[in-house]
């Protein structure tokens, strides 16, 4: 079974490591600081008994006031994951740092989100909508989305 | 004087015999050789996670039998279990039993059409998939027995399943089993012990095992690069600990072994099947659940393993009878980030091969 990690347990490491990137944790995730979640994930990618190797899955949502991105970590060698939540709650211009340089799985993921959330992922090389078409208006998965009908 | 080249633009499809769907390569040649492969997609980009969102959660069943659209049966349990785990239903034995039968029978049916449509691309055109497709044709004949469709299922359901089997399908399926392995022999002996095959298919577009875990890739292009990562196994869901299989890996990660990989886990899933059936408890097989499913406020995350790979559904509730956010953990897609590293090197008649390995189907790529 893989071990789902206690956002509780990591947060005290990491905020020594990483003083006031920990917004909230919670027994199932952690919410971090979009400013500093390039070095946090490093370190979480290479730290001897962490070693999170493996980027599961991402998934965006529009909380209407703000976005959250929710990272699923695992680590295929001690078959343990994590949930890392970002959020940005700026409407207009949202972004968060693209982590394709740590984990190349985030890079069609990242694509996703940017076309169907419209969040920027600064660092990606190559972000562009990858389902609609490019003059598409909108990111349909907003929730304030209308589709002009 | 050497010869000055210039690079020359391909495109591959979206409408192409090789691309399985409707899919779409640019590449970059220098000679036959590809210098640069981008892959294109959206052409069925549906929107059904904006769909879900608008349908309550049972209505959404049928939306995950076009997504893999070669193994329903296989989504529709990622599905249930995702809303089950969110909404903290409990599933009957017997159901639990015929949803392992079923997912396992869904396996060889997608690792059938995968093999059968990978030889076709090598060159052994339309011949070798028409003995998979001989096989495919009898657990769709059982699938039709149990709830009446072929292809787009809808036969799961939060707690349980639609209906009971018929009495006839436990038979039917003995039969089947016993003659299975059989089946698989022969595949293997006309396909491995084909020399041409061999050629075009060993050493090529070759995965390592670093890049494999980082890139995401997952089901059997993940094991034929030598992980031994299989969800049944290492985060097992419904009653997969009581069974007992083995996890076959490959060692090259090249397209022979992701072939290899796949002849291999069918031989396992017969092996599941046989013991699920000795096993199968009678007893109900749904469960009461409100047909206006309210789950409390919260966000759920399951996963199994799919014929293509790690396929998870991430539901967030807001406590109304409809998804606030569903998304789909599509391994069709994220199998394909590797796809230009593999490509890159080779040339324009490996591409084929390369990209046929992988097993995708675009229901689920674009969603």
């Amino acid at each position: 079974m893989t071990l789902a990690l206690s956002g509780e347990d990591l947060a005290p490491i990491l905020s020594g490591r990483f003083p006031g990137s920990i917004i909230k944790a919670t027994k199932d995730s952690l919410l971090v600081k979009s400013e500093g979640l390039l070095n946090l994930a490093a370190f979480l990618q290479t730290e001897a008994g962490l070693e999170f190797d493996y980027l599961s899955n991402m998934t965006g949502v529009d909380y209407r006031e703000y976005f959250e991105v929710v990272y699923q970590l695992t680590s295929l060698k001690h078959n343990h994951s994590l949930i890392v939540k970002v959020q940005n709650h700026d409407r207009s211009n949202p972004v968060l740092p693209s982590l394709v340089c740590l984990w190349c799985g985030a890079n069609f993921q990242e694509r996703e989100i940017y076309d169907l959330l419209g969040i920027k992922f600064e660092g990606h090389a190559d972000l562009k909508r990858i389902f609609l078409w490019e003059g598409f208006q909108g990111h349909p998965l907003r929730k304030d989305f209308t589709d002009g009908a | 004087m050497a010869l000055r080249t210039e690079p020359f633009v391909i495109n591959f499809g979206p409408l192409h015999p090789s691309t399985h769907g409707v899919f779409r390569l640019r590449a970059t040649l220098d000679g036959e050789v590809v210098t640069e492969l981008e892959p294109v997609f959206g052409y069925l980009h549906r929107g059904i996670e904006k769909l879900a969102e608008g349908y309550t959660y049972k209505q959404s069943i049928c939306l995950t039998d076009r997504l893999d659209y070669v193994a329903a049966m296989s989504n529709n349990l990622a599905y249930v279990l995702a809303v089950e785990k969110l909404a903290g239903i409990a599933v009957p034995e017997r159901a639990e039993y015929l949803r392992v039968i079923l997912a396992e029978l869904q396996r060889i049916v997608s690792h059938l059409v995968a093999v059968g449509a990978f030889v076709n691309d090598c060159g052994a055109f339309q011949t070798p998939i028409l003995y998979m497709f001989r096989e495919r044709e009898k657990i769709l004949d059982l699938f039709e027995m149990a709830c009446g469709q072929r292809l787009t299922y809808n036969y799961m359901r939060f707690g349980g399943l639609s209906q009971d089997v018929p009495e006839e399908f436990i038979p039917a399926l003995r039969k089947f089993v016993d003659q299975m392995p059989g089946y698989i022999d022969e595949y293997d002996q006309l396909i491995a012990g084909n020399e041409i095959f061999l050629a075009r298919a060993r050493g090529v577009g070759i995965l390592s095992r670093e890049m494999a875990i980082n890139n995401s890739a997952s089901g059997p292009v993940l094991r034929a690069s030598g992980v031994a990562w299989d969800i049944r196994k290492a985060d097992p869901y419904s009653i997969y600990p009581r069974f007992e299989f083995d996890i076959p890996t490959g060692t090259a990660g090249d397209c022979y072994d992701r072939y290899w990989v796949r002849i291999k886990e069918m031989r396992q899933s017969v092996r599941i099947i046989k013991q699920a059936m000795e096993q199968l408890p009678q007893g109900p097989v749904t469960t009461r659940v409100s047909l206006n499913l309210k789950p409390p406020a919260g966000e759920a995350y399951a996963h199994v393993e799919a014929p293509k790979g790690d396929l998870g559904f991430y539901l967030v509730s807001d406590g109304t009878d409809k998804p606030y956010r569903w998304h789909v953990r599509a391994p069709s897609l994220l199998n394909l980030t590797a796809l230009r590293d593999m490509c890159i090197g080779w040339k324009v008649a490996d591409v084929i091969i390369i990209f046929g390995s992988i097993d995708i189907t675009m229901g689920e790529v674009d969603r």
